[in-house]
């Protein structure tokens, strides 16, 4: 898992790029499910808080690895599940129910 | 490298590379959903291979195993619960938890880390370099977002809490967090200064935000979403893993987009807003409709006169604004559409600053059972207004007001919505009150301007109630 120093900031240059590239088409329609998905991607802390765990020898590490691993297991299924259900809300216009002409209002 | 460093590695690689792609797919409320969905997979990839590691590399303790999936499985039920429950109103106080707890953990991930390494051989000065910064910008986040919540709940005052000496002591804080984290870097691996970091980090993050208004909170958590994601980036760092750099790189520029495009909209520079003490997102409804008469003349219409103009346009548009989330008359207001789409085009137009977190009025509207077809973006829906009947203002009011396009005005080339430009305009307010830019909205004293004093929530009510009248006629 080394990479290296010069290479760990080539990548993190390269995904500032890739992500304004994609986030700057996403609609403000959809900014709150955006903030709510990057939300859920930041949960990707999860790797770390397993790699803190997997390293912690001494109680100080393991309440340290306690609380990240809560703190970060909060973050991915919360932010996943609220992302979701806010997306299943947006909907297309169901199928118009045989606009049946209202009669003009007169 | 064997053959399970190289299949974990690529398992990185194929997560980072599903988030960018759901990013991508979130371009389209279509596809937003799917996007969603491979960010979730590309999720349980990562994790799936982080356990991979471990359990390859036999390092883990017993304690480490219960510790991991205790922490995790109780957070993420945590997390699920709150998610479930939330109602859409208090979305961005959720978002801003989870900004507080992946701020938390990648401090948490760094100061772990350290603590490990501490009195060893020597922690070198890259992770050194990464770990100080991360348990600065994660708990300023931390301590940050949560406050953050506490205004958007409730908890704490939304007005801008400003002290005498609160400069100060931010100065205080700033002077002690760079001064012992300089002393960690000078190749003290101490713990007791790294808590002392952390705690004025953490006490940093509430006097940064506290002093900011209630009106200010889209920018808020925008930028403390974009610190978030810098310091789960900077954890990738500290323990040199690509995919928490990539996904935090890519929260970092998503949350810095938001935070720009938001200042924007509000016509504010992001360092005005971070320096607090303006917007209080009331509009001062001490005011009264009383106040109204004071001014220029403004035409009062009621319930019944806004319902005749709303059942014989063609054409109508309707601007939700902050007083329409305040209200929680998203259904109202969704029911009013429907009733008045048996006759005439209608659609909502929506300025990105309405609501309290970026984009939050078009979610409140969706939960309403509105169409997504329906919700224009501001730039989509400006062509639109000369060719309205009937433009419906609820409770939107320095979005709207045509001084913008003129210099020497607080609200001076902040983007509008054109409702000044539609046949006739409809405003139900509470009061004659201000927004929060502090000045006379224009738009009501035009004359094609009908103001109808109300609740957004009654006054909607009323409005279909007689249309309903006007249509069974």
């Amino acid at each position: 898992m080394t990479t290296g120093l010069m290479s760990d900031i080539y990548i993190f240059v390269l995904a500032i790029l890739a992500g304004y590239e994609v986030i700057t088409k996403v609609p403000s329609t959809l900014h709150t499910p955006l903030m709510s998905a990057s939300n859920a991607i930041h949960g990707i802390v999860i790797i770390g808080a397993v790699v803190t765990a997997s390293q912690a020898r001494t109680d100080a590490g393991y309440v340290l690895a306690f609380v990240a691993a809560f703190f970060a297991g909060m973050n991915v299924a919360g932010g996943y599940g609220l992302t979701d259900r806010m997306l299943q809300m947006f909907r297309k216009r169901p199928a118009p129910p045989a606009h049946g002409g209202p009669e003009e209002l007169s | 490298m064997n053959a399970v460093t190289i299949a974990v590695d690529l398992a990185y690689l194929l997560a980072a590379a599903g988030f960018v792609v759901a990013l991508h797919l979130m371009n389209s409320p279509a596809t937003a959903r799917q996007g969603s969905r491979l960010s979730w997979l590309g999720m349980i990839v990562a994790v799936a291979a982080a356990l991979t590691s471990v359990i390859h590399g036999a390092t883990i303790t017993t304690t480490g195993w219960i510790v991991l999936s205790v922490g995790g499985i109780g957070g993420a039920a945590a997390g699920l619960v709150m998610a479930r429950r939330v109602t859409m109103t208090d979305v961005p106080q959720v978002v801003s938890i989870f900004n507080a707890v992946g701020g938390g953990a990648a401090a948490l991930v760094a100061a772990g880390d350290f603590v490990r390494l501490a009195g060893g051989p020597g922690i070198s000065s890259r992770v050194m370099i990464a770990t100080v910064l991360d348990i600065i910008v994660g708990p300023v986040t931390f301590s940050g977002s949560l406050i953050a919540a506490g205004k958007l709940q409730g908890w704490v005052s939304s007005r801008p809490v400003v002290f005498p000496g609160a400069r100060l002591i931010t100065a205080t804080l700033t002077v002690i967090g760079v001064g012992a984290g300089c002393y960690l870097l000078a190749g003290h691996d101490s713990t007791p200064v790294l808590i002392l970091v952390v705690c004025a980090a953490l006490a940093f993050g509430v006097t940064m935000t506290m002093p900011i208004g209630g009106a200010d909170m889209p920018v808020v958590i925008a930028l403390l979403n974009s610190f978030t994601g810098i310091a789960v980036a900077i954890a990738g760092f500290v323990i040199d893993n690509g995919a928490l750099i990539i996904g935090g790189a890519l929260v970092g520029a998503s949350g810095g987009i938001l935070t720009l495009l938001m200042a924007q909209a509000m016509n504010r520079s992001v360092i005005s807003v971070m320096l607090g003490g303006f917007g209080t997102g009331d509009s001062g409804p001490a005011a009264g409709p009383a106040a109204a008469g004071a001014g220029a003349s403004i035409r009062r219409i009621s319930a019944e006169d806004a319902a005749i103009q709303l059942a014989y346009a063609s054409k109508v548009i309707i601007v939700p604004g902050y007083g329409l989330a305040a209200a929680q008359a998203q259904h109202e207001a969704a029911e009013l559409a429907a009733l008045l789409q048996q006759h005439a085009t209608v659609f909502f137009a929506i300025h990105p600053v309405a609501g309290r977190m970026p984009g939050h009025m078009n979610v409140l509207l969706a939960e309403a059972n509105v169409p997504y077809t329906d919700l224009k973006e501001m730039d989509a829906a400006n062509p639109e207004f000369p060719t309205a009947d009937v433009a419906l203002v609820v409770g939107a009011n320095d979005v709207t007001n045509p001084a913008a396009r003129r210099p020497g005005n607080p609200v001076s080339g902040m983007p509008i919505l054109n409702v000044d430009q539609a046949k006739n305009v409809i405003v139900i307010k509470r009061s004659m009150g201000h927004g929060y830019a502090g000045i006379d909205n224009e738009l009501y004293t035009d004359p094609k301007t009908g103001m109808f004093f109300s609740d957004a929530k009654s006054g909607l009510a009323e409005i279909i109630a007689s249309v309903k009248a006007l249509v069974a006629r």
